[in-house]
């Protein structure tokens, strides 16, 4: 899960890392309360940041400087409902400005090739890492963290020092990529990126911009983390789902897909996609992955949020019996279809491999739903459900 | 021979006590696989009845690894206790010097096995997973919840991130069977990479040609590849899931996700491809390469 800067910056000053004051709004008003709390009745400037999960918001005209509250109440207006690289606007932050003597750049992250983590850091912040990595890579320090070590005192000063820091920051730079280090253990992240890390005028390291993501495998042991989600952004079939335990993830077509483990789901998905090559460029409208145990409550479930989906014109449900058997399948399948009555409206391709297959497609043909077709083989089976979705299309 | 996993095997169970470890326990007895042993604190001592066949086998119950180790010879465990307790679980088998553990927990978080993997590797011991089903050697040992039905033994190899993938493509070539079947696993840090399969491969005189299959995220593709040029002289066929995996989005394993440009299904496909490898459009295409290539 990527987090927003504002949730970066409050688990930052969690953690100790020197920050900036920040407040979040998601009208001008609230920015302009948010201004003057900040500046306190003293003249002075704010940045009003527009809070999207993408980069390049600067160069969009996301981020602008207020020298008062009526000025920070107007550009929030400006900013909020902007559209950064499909990100719709819905909050900005008001954060305190800073004199800026130098930026650093500073990042900690997953190395899942050499399964183990590693620190990045720069005294060249503050443009885009990709393109400094691929310009000047010298200019980029790479270390190795070990991660049953993590980032103790040495090793920061080797990151400081290979970066390159002069003898007077590098002290100071390193207690924060400590910081920094504890975040990223403590919330379970997978990347904590600064960028820019300045140094200010009075000689401060501070965190002007964050970026962290977290595992949600680790949910179970961060119960706070639940409330960082962005639920309104999040896709409404996708949510609901979610709510139902089911692994799904919306797409743009009109095949939806139900499977048995997210392998054989992706490449479902794949061979839907060739299939419809040759059916009028249909496309799959989705992943579900409904996991080993095929219940019927669970086929209902999935089957009830895909048939939810207006675009959807027929299904593909791909099985391959492993642990579960084919007959429980399909028994599913059948048990589903009665669950959902008259909201089940649209045909069903079901493929059934494996486990007692022979038993599964007896139930089924036995059923006779009028909406269920068996296929023999995935590709046949992809086959069908193209031509189906585009006969519907196109009858619609 | 297959690799890793041999019919001299005396496998423990981890979690055999659970409804997991207990179901998929009576299945690898089922298939043949020597289980000498489960590990639960608080039931050591007791013993686990299972039916096999016409009979009966009681399988004891140690409270630790070690015991279980030091009571019946085991060198390989297998991991079904739930995600928290992984971790515990991992470094209790590597201290005890079990050198094969195979981890089928799906939902770990990645900060932990980052570090029972570092542990274990500086142990010498070799993790295979975890949120994996686990590895086959048809005939011989069965470890983990690859069904055991679907073929028997063979020349082909099989080394795949997918469970449900791995068992498609046993049942695609099911008339010329495997030696070797192993699901390394859909998280971003694994312990068996696909390199350290196809070196295995390549080293056992069993196996006369591999299938390969991948999935979107990472690199490890594209490494493989890459040793595939350099070290395999054994016939290699591929398959890659997800060409239409949107950027950006988890796709049920933790691991298979494209960020940006990188860990595309495209760019893994042009690796292998490069690297001489034929790679199938869709699982049964990837079958009928192999199939062509030991006709």
């Amino acid at each position: 899960m990527d987090l927003f800067e504002y949730q970066a910056r409050d688990i930052f000053e969690k953690h100790g890392v020197p920050v900036l004051g920040g407040v979040v709004a998601t009208t001008p008003e609230q920015a302009r309360a948010g201004a003057e709390h900040l500046l306190g009745g003293k003249p002075g400037v704010v940045v009003v940041k527009a809070q999207v999960k993408t980069g390049g918001r600067g160069k969009a005209g996301g981020v602008k400087l207020a020298r008062s509250a009526d000025e920070a109440a107007e550009k929030a207006a400006e900013i909020l409902g902007m559209d950064i690289k499909g990100h719709t606007v819905h909050r900005v932050m008001v954060a305190a400005g800073a004199r800026i003597a130098e930026e650093y750049y500073f990042s900690v992250l997953l190395d899942r090739a050499e399964r183990r983590y590693l620190a990045m850091a720069s005294v060249e912040g503050g443009m885009e890492i990709e393109q400094l990595a691929v310009e000047r890579p010298e200019a980029l320090a790479r270390v190795a963290v070990d991660p049953l070590v993590g980032i103790d005192a040495a090793k920061a000063a080797e990151i400081a020092a290979t970066a390159g820091f002069d003898a007077e920051v590098a002290p100071l730079v390193a207690e924060v990529f400590q910081k920094l280090w504890t975040v990223y253990q403590a919330e379970d992240a997978t990347l904590v990126e600064v960028n820019p890390l300045v140094r200010t005028e009075d000689g401060a390291i501070v965190a002007l911009d964050g970026k962290v993501t977290l595992d949600e495998n680790a949910g179970f042991r961060h119960a706070d983390h639940a409330e960082l989600e962005d639920v309104a952004a999040a896709d409404p079939l996708e949510a609901r789902a979610k709510e139902k335990g089911l692994n799904y993830v919306k797409l743009d077509g009109e095949v939806g897909i139900i499977g048995n483990g997210a392998g054989l789901v992706m490449s479902t998905l794949d061979v839907v996609a060739y299939a419809g090559e040759s059916h009028d460029g249909v496309k799959p409208a989705n992943f579900l992955d409904i996991g080993g145990g095929a219940s019927a409550e669970v086929m209902a479930n999935g089957l009830d949020i895909i048939l939810s989906d207006p675009q959807v014109k027929a299904v593909f449900v791909n099985v391959f019996g492993g642990i579960t058997a084919c007959d429980a399948v399909a028994n599913g399948i059948v048990a589903a279809l009665e669950i959902l009555g008259e909201h089940a409206t649209k045909p069903l391709v079901v493929r059934l491999d494996g486990n007692n297959v022979a038993e599964g497609r007896a139930i089924l043909s036995a059923a006779a739903h009028p909406l269920v077709t068996l296929a023999d083989t995935m590709d046949g089976g992809a086959d069908a459900a193209a031509a189906l979705a585009a006969a519907r299309r196109d009858a619609a | 021979m297959a690799i890793f996993l041999t019919e001299s095997s005396k496998v423990i169970v981890q979690g055999m006590t659970g409804s997991e470890g207990q179901k998929h326990t009576a299945r690898m007895l089922a298939s043949g696989t020597t289980v000498v042993g489960g590990v639960n604190p608080r039931k050591a001592g007791t013993s686990v009845d299972f039916t096999v066949g016409d009979g009966t086998v009681a399988v004891p119950v140690f409270g630790t690894v070690a015991d279980a180790v030091a009571a019946t010879g085991a060198d390989v465990s297998v991991i079904f206790v739930p995600p928290a307790h992984t971790k515990a679980a991992v470094i209790e088998a590597a201290d005890a010097g079990v050198p094969l553990v195979v981890i089928i927990t799906e939902g770990i978080p990645v900060a932990d096995t980052a570090e029972f993997f570092a542990y274990a590797q500086a142990k010498g011991v070799r993790l295979i997973g975890p949120n994996c089903p686990g590895l086959i050697s048809p005939g011989k040992s069965n470890v983990g919840i690859i069904p055991a039905d679907i073929t028997g033994p063979g020349p082909i190899g099989l080394v795949s991130k997918s469970g449900t993938l791995t068992y498609q493509m046993m049942f695609e070539l099911r008339d010329i069977g495997f030696s070797t079947a192993i699901g390394i696993g859909g998280d971003p840090i694994i312990g068996t990479t696909h390199i350290d399969a196809l070196a295995a491969f390549e080293a056992d005189p069993e196996t006369v040609a591999i299938v390969m299959i991948g999935e979107i995220g990472g690199d490890a593709e594209e490494r493989a590849a890459a040793f595939i040029a350099e070290h395999v002289t054994k016939p290699v066929v591929g398959y890659v899931a997800g060409f239409t995996a949107p950027e950006g989005k988890t796709m049920g394993h933790a691991g298979a996700i494209v960020s940006g440009s990188s860990g595309t299904a495209q760019a893994k496909k042009e690796a292998l491809e490069a690297a001489g490898v034929r790679v199938g459009k869709t699982p049964s295409e990837t079958a009928e390469l192999m199939r062509a290539l030991l006709a």
